[in-house]
């Protein structure tokens, strides 16, 4: 940090002004040049402006064989929407979607891009389209404050399909609010020509709530920096592609999807469960496209399209094939294919029959086995008392593991529970006073209002009834023993016995 | 020289009351003891931080209330009046006049939409200054409870909470901000603040090849040569002040004053 006097500073900001030579500037603060002075040729180009669609909407093909002056106008706002039911996001975004708009444009086109960016946003954002040859992708010449405009002039020298995304410090967070999008730069001769077109983009999010959790969701940067996300989202929010909101095709015709991993961490292994890729534009390059293809890996700040004829009725799922990306964290969408069906392409459930393999008989035999042995180490272990102890402790190390699974989010991991909402474990009067109220409480669940140490509690506890009877025997035992409690062994036959009394 | 001489009589009644400190700082004002601050962005020849002498710095962030007051002792800086070269369209424009507030621009609100030219001249017109940035990010440092701010998860979670959220049309009365350990409030929550060197944000070195600032802002070089890539809150400030031209208003850029020690009330650190 270059520490100067700031009367000097301001002294050279008012000269600059008040010479009427700020346009020409060269100090780096709001680096001004000017409208660029075109050449006549381009200057004779038609000028059109460019029709932005917001996700899955893809612009129509681009029908002209020449190039064009092209105006774009994207406005950046900070919006508060729904991320998954009863959770909301304040999103960044270029246009009020995530993704941002979708701007489609022709090879050797000159653009002309205007960034406004909202007066309500608290941050100033900038632009940097992969499309663009110069430095910062066009976001040395885009950053703008709230309230402001900003506009640069580029031409696209490169055809293929292009992430753009905000580059303003610090990045992460402004892409990881959802500040990207795609830009498509068709190539002079066109593409193939398909029945339809959708544009779905891919965004890691990070929120201090869980997965899921309501309310309005924050930022969180230790996960973000961590690259732990807790959303996982196709077009910006938990089922934006699935039911109503579904792509849709009819049998027979050819759909393409431009797909853009945003970031800002994850690749992404795209995948459409039930169909396979005709034709794929790997890495969003038209040049060198590939065949058959069932999953594609899209880079962080890449994109790829892909072609392909639907030929059967259904539900086609698109997932990132990380599975758990999809199964938990929401990277999931639907096309939604209508049509006659034709069963030689996929039959559908033929038969439904019964099948035992080898259950049947053998099992009940091994099950003899297994518990004759299980009563000849128990009597073995009664009549050793070293081995007896040794069980303590094999029972406290599982029953840890049991409590560190189950118990330990209300109970917390020291035993102290949560004053007045969820009673201690550790020097509990209420715990080791009883071992089979203990055990009672764990099998059965305890409702209603109990003293312990003192204090009243009335939360409910659930019955842990996931739970074996080895595991809660092991559990209660590690929870008699642990952070200074002294309270005894529990075994098996205890557990049953309790679990048997009547009520 | 009122406000001054104001200065000097409280501080010589709080003397005379024996209230337990060496002096008092202005009215509406907080003593800043001598301290250091650590830049976000630093060149291999810069040291690690930098001393803040004491200073005073304004509790809180100048109001609609007190601006309006400015531009009534001031015509030149009323909206109708302001040269362009020091203020651009937006200047205060959620106020329903020259010299009227309106619903937008509650009375004890920070004021928003100044440019740092009439933000400067405001300060003067008081015989303050604006704090430098290090004066500013020195206090900002201060958590609520600990000295270090950024081990203070309640304020972290104000910062983000309040970062999350678009600039409301309505910019809340800060007179319930609660104060961090070295007495000033609501240095978030509410607005942006200019300082005196706002335009030096992100300058790190001589060559103008380095020192564009823009380029050394964007994507993953906005990171290189900074002291702490995980302080999101420092290089949002760092971004906002580097957007801005000094004749830019918006809508949730503020700005409080800051005053020298007088000579014979400083106090060794």
């Amino acid at each position: 940090m270059k520490t100067s006097p700031s009367i000097l500073t301001s002294g050279l900001l008012c000269a600059a002004l008040l010479s009427g030579q700020w346009a020409n500037a060269s100090e780096p603060v709001g680096e001004v040049e000017g409208p660029v002075d075109l050449p006549p040729a381009i200057l004779a180009l038609p000028v059109e402006n460019a029709v932005l669609t917001a996700p899955p909407h893809v612009p129509p093909p681009i029908t002209r064989k020449h190039s064009a002056r092209v105006v774009v106008h994207l406005e950046v706002r900070e919006v508060e929407a729904r991320i998954a039911d009863g959770a909301t996001y304040t999103f960044w975004t270029f246009g009020g979607t995530v993704p941002g708009s979708f701007i489609r444009i022709r090879e050797g086109d000159v653009v002309e891009f205007h960034l406004n960016n909202h007066p309500s946003s608290k941050l100033p954002h900038n632009i940097d389209l992969h499309a663009v040859t110069g430095p910062g992708g066009g976001a040395t010449s885009s950053f703008t404050a709230p309230g402001h405009s900003s506009q640069f002039t580029f031409k696209a020298l490169n055809p293929g399909l292009f992430v753009y995304h905000c580059a303003t410090a610090p990045v992460p967070m402004h892409v990881g609010n959802g500040m990207y999008g795609l830009i498509l730069v068709e190539p002079a001769e066109g593409l193939p020509p398909v029945d339809r077109e959708y544009y779905v983009m891919q965004g890691d999010f990070y929120t201090q709530g869980r997965y899921g959790e309501p309310g309005l969701q924050t930022f969180d940067m230790v996960k973000s920096i961590d690259e732990h996300p807790t959303y996982v989202l196709f077009n910006g929010s938990v089922g934006a592609l699935v039911g109503d909101n579904a792509l849709t095709a009819n049998v027979g015709e050819t759909v393409r999807l431009y797909f853009g991993a945003g970031g800002p961490n994850l690749t992404s292994s795209f995948h459409v469960i039930g169909e396979i890729f005709d034709t794929v534009y790997p890495e969003g390059s038209f040049s060198t496209p590939q065949h058959n293809i069932q999953t594609t890996l899209i880079p962080a700040g890449g994109a790829a399209a892909m072609d392909f004829k639907v030929d059967v009725p259904g539900t086609f799922v698109l997932v990132d094939h990380s599975l758990s990306r999809a199964f938990n964290k929401g990277a999931l969408g639907m096309l939604k294919v209508s049509g006659p069906s034709d069963r030689v392409i996929y039959s559908g459930k033929e038969i439904d029959a019964i099948y035992l393999g080898d259950q049947a008989e053998a099992g009940t035999e091994a099950q003899k086995r297994e518990v004759e042995l299980e009563k000849k180490i128990a009597a073995e272990i009664k009549s050793n008392p070293t081995i007896a102890s040794l069980t303590k402790e094999v029972q406290m190390e599982r029953g840890k593991r049991v409590y560190m699974q189950v118990c330990f989010a209300c109970h917390l991991p020291d035993g102290k529970g949560l004053p007045k909402v969820f009673p201690p474990l550790a020097q509990s009067d209420y715990l080791l006073t009883d071992k089979d109220r203990a055990i009672r409480v764990v099998l059965k669940g305890q409702t209603g209002p109990i003293t312990v140490n003192g204090e009243t509690y009335n939360s409910a506890m659930p019955a842990q009834s996931q739970l074996n009877d080895e595991q809660v025997a092991d559990v209660v035992t590690y929870i008699l023993n642990e952070w200074g409690n002294d309270g005894g062994s529990v075994s098996v036959d205890d557990v049953r016995r309790v679990k048997n009394e009547t009520n | 020289m009122i406000s001054r001489f104001r200065h000097l009589l409280a501080t010589i009644t709080l003397g005379l009351m024996g209230a337990g400190i060496n002096h008092a700082a202005p009215t509406g004002m907080v003593e800043i003891p001598a301290g250091e601050y650590v830049p976000l962005f630093t060149s291999p020849v810069d040291p690690a931080s930098v001393p803040v002498p004491a200073f005073y710095l304004d509790e809180l962030p100048v109001t609609n209330a007190q601006f309006l007051a400015f531009v009534q002792a001031n015509p030149k800086w009323r909206r109708s009046n302001v040269s362009p070269l020091f203020a651009d369209q937006s200047y205060l424009k959620h106020w329903v006049g020259d010299l009227e507030l309106g619903s937008l621009a509650p009375s004890d609100s920070p004021v928003v939409h100044v440019s740092w030219f009439a933000a400067r001249a405001y300060a003067k017109w008081l015989g303050k200054r604006l704090p430098t940035t290090a004066e500013w990010e020195r206090v900002a440092a201060a958590g609520y409870t600990v000295s270090n701010g950024r081990e203070d998860t309640e304020l972290n979670g104000d910062i983000y909470r309040w970062l999350a959220r678009p600039t409301p049309n309505v910019i809340p009365s800060a007179s319930e901000a609660r104060p961090n350990q070295l007495g000033a409030r609501a240095l978030f929550g509410y607005v942006w603040e200019w300082v005196s060197d706002f335009n030096t944000a992100m300058v790190t070195g001589e060559s103008r090849a380095d020192s564009g600032l823009e380029r050394d802002l964007f994507c993953g070089s906005g990171s290189v040569g900074a002291r702490d890539t995980s302080d999101y809150a420092a290089f949002m400030r760092s971004a906002l002040r580097s957007s801005l031209q000094a004749h830019n208003s918006t809508s949730s850029l503020g700005f409080r004053c800051a005053r020298d020690l007088e000579p014979s009330s400083a106090t060794s650190p």
